[in-house]
């Protein structure tokens, strides 16, 4: 009777020691990296990282999160490297001195996007901050990410543009019925403008996939595109040896150097989400 | 309904043609699950004997205290381990924040309770008169606790079964502790979630199908078992 039970437990238990947990042999080529959501939604990491590794036979581990988060990954020591987008926050992390140096890798673009018939008329606005305004005036749902991400931290910036009163987080005053914090990822807040007829912030990337990457589509349309204020650039930041001696601080710079070189760049600008290219390349001379 | 079944029809396919990442994603999951399941029954079976059968002060403020951290949320246990591991944290050298173990670690101590809390109520239940006749044959300290145990098999099986499938079915440790690392700590419900964010169902369907039939076949491999012990009394 107890042999069944022990003969079952033991075929378990070797089958599942019988395969280490952590790879430990490979550890010096493999790297780990925090980045935001959308690089890894827009499918962009699929591309990128096994080019790379076709190049230096590096493993690039990624972990997809808001830029908040995936900062404070690097902050903690818990990551070697990050490829975020937020400049303020990744050059206050650098002069902190939790990352050694900023590169410009690429940028994308936000946009605002709302229902077919745009029920509070921003398309002509002249620009962004008029838009947001408009939104606010006529008091239509806007959805807001509000999980501290790069594109959360966007959308307050462009409220602040707009001169509206805003409360200490950042949302307009009288937000209550109209504005709604969701504190999720770009999708879900896609979801949501949908089924709510509501406006709201989005990198291109999610909107283009979830406009024409799925079966169901997606009715909302970009209503309002192009202004400077809606650049979105990435940077890629490694996390500095001389405060978390653990950090794989070599094949972290030689993946930044490589975004940055002729060879990343070209790969950066040649991925193209359903026909439409999505990031552009930004590498500064001389960085 | 069209998008249910579109999305079935896809997710079937997906399975059927062996698709590697599936797969690899349903290994992740299995082994970290059996991991922590082993690791904990191999603590709370023993301890949950323990206060079941002897008598000490507090025994039911101990009693109490398993139950209630039977209501632990995962996600409250992700951030209490992740402050432990990370860097920052009293573990943090151990530079396990991000991988299969960090995962382990979590969700042992999300179904420790479980697994003792239900092993206290299968002895408890076992008659005090079955311990004291196997004494009074002549049983030892260890042949009794066996005997005890034998009788309180289907009870204790069951709560580890029950353990498994909260610790597979869980997104909240698999998620803070993992990461959700293609390749390496993606298990089937941070993959779900992850499909989820990218507006992507195909995968995400396929993978609930395994996870639906995975424990659907724990629950016939328990009956099995039950079956066999029936045949050998």
């Amino acid at each position: 009777m107890m042999r069944y039970f022990f003969k079952f437990f033991l075929v378990i238990f070797s089958l599942v020691t019988a395969t280490p947990m952590n790879t430990a042999s490979a550890e010096s080529r493999i790297i780990t990296m925090s980045t935001t959501t959308s690089t890894e939604a827009s499918g962009l990491l699929d591309y990128l990282l096994p080019e790379f590794y076709a190049d230096t036979g590096i493993t690039v581990r990624a972990i997809a999160k808001g830029t908040g988060a995936a900062l404070r990954d690097g902050m903690d020591g818990n990551v070697d490297i990050v490829f975020v987008h937020d400049e303020e926050r990744e050059k206050k992390f650098v002069e902190d001195g939790f990352g050694t140096k900023r590169y410009y890798v690429m940028y994308n673009d936000f946009v605002i996007v709302g229902p077919k018939n745009d029920p509070a008329k921003i398309h002509d606005a002249v620009d962004s901050a008029e838009a947001m305004r408009k939104i606010a005036k006529a008091r239509t749902p806007f959805i807001s990410r509000g999980d501290d991400s790069g594109t959360h931290a966007r959308e307050k910036q462009l409220w602040v543009a707009t001169g509206l009163p805003l409360n200490r987080h950042g949302e307009p005053i009288d937000g209550r019925g109209w504005y709604f914090a969701i504190g999720q990822g770009m999708g879900p807040a896609l979801v949501m403008a949908g089924e709510k007829d509501g406006y709201l912030l989005s990198d291109r990337g999610t909107y283009l996939h979830y406009k024409y990457g799925r079966a169901q589509g997606y009715d909302p349309e970009v209503i309002y595109e192009g202004d400077d204020m809606l650049k979105n650039p990435y940077g890629v930041i490694p996390v500095n040896p001389e405060r978390f001696s653990h950090v794989n601080n070599d094949l972290a710079e030689t993946f930044a150097r490589w975004l940055v070189s002729e060879r990343g760049q070209e790969v950066i600008g040649s991925y193209q989400l359903h026909g439409h290219p999505l990031f552009f390349p930004d590498a500064r001379k001389g960085q | 309904m069209d998008f249910l079944t579109q999305s079935l029809a896809e997710a079937f396919t997906m399975l059927v043609s062996l698709d590697p990442e599936l797969y690899f994603i349903v290994w992740v999951s299995l082994r970290v699950s059996l991991m922590s399941t082993l690791i904990a029954s191999a603590m709370g079976i023993p301890l949950g004997f323990l206060i079941a059968i002897r008598h000490f002060r507090g025994k039911r403020g101990v009693i109490t205290l398993l139950n209630t951290l039977l209501a632990l949320p995962t996600v409250v246990i992700g951030l209490f381990v992740y402050a432990l591991l990370s860097r920052q944290g009293a573990l943090g050298h151990l530079g396990l924040l991000y991988t299969p173990a960090a995962i382990v670690v979590g969700q042992v101590i999300l179904i420790l309770p479980w697994v003792a809390g239900f092993t206290v109520s299968a002895v408890s239940r076992i008659d005090e008169r079955y311990r004291r006749t196997a004494m009074t044959l002549g049983a030892g300290p260890l042949q009794t606790a066996i005997a005890i145990l034998r009788e309180a098999r289907f009870g204790i099986l069951g709560s580890v079964i029950a353990a498994f499938g909260r610790v597979i079915s869980e997104i909240g440790i698999a998620m803070m502790l993992g990461g959700n690392i293609k390749g390496f700590t993606r298990t089937m419900t941070t993959a779900m979630a992850l499909e989820h964010n990218k507006g992507e169902f195909v995968l995400a369907v396929a993978l609930g199908i395994v996870l639906l039939a995975v424990s659907l076949a724990m629950n016939i491999l328990l009956q099995v078992i039950q079956g066999w012990y029936g045949e050998d009394r």
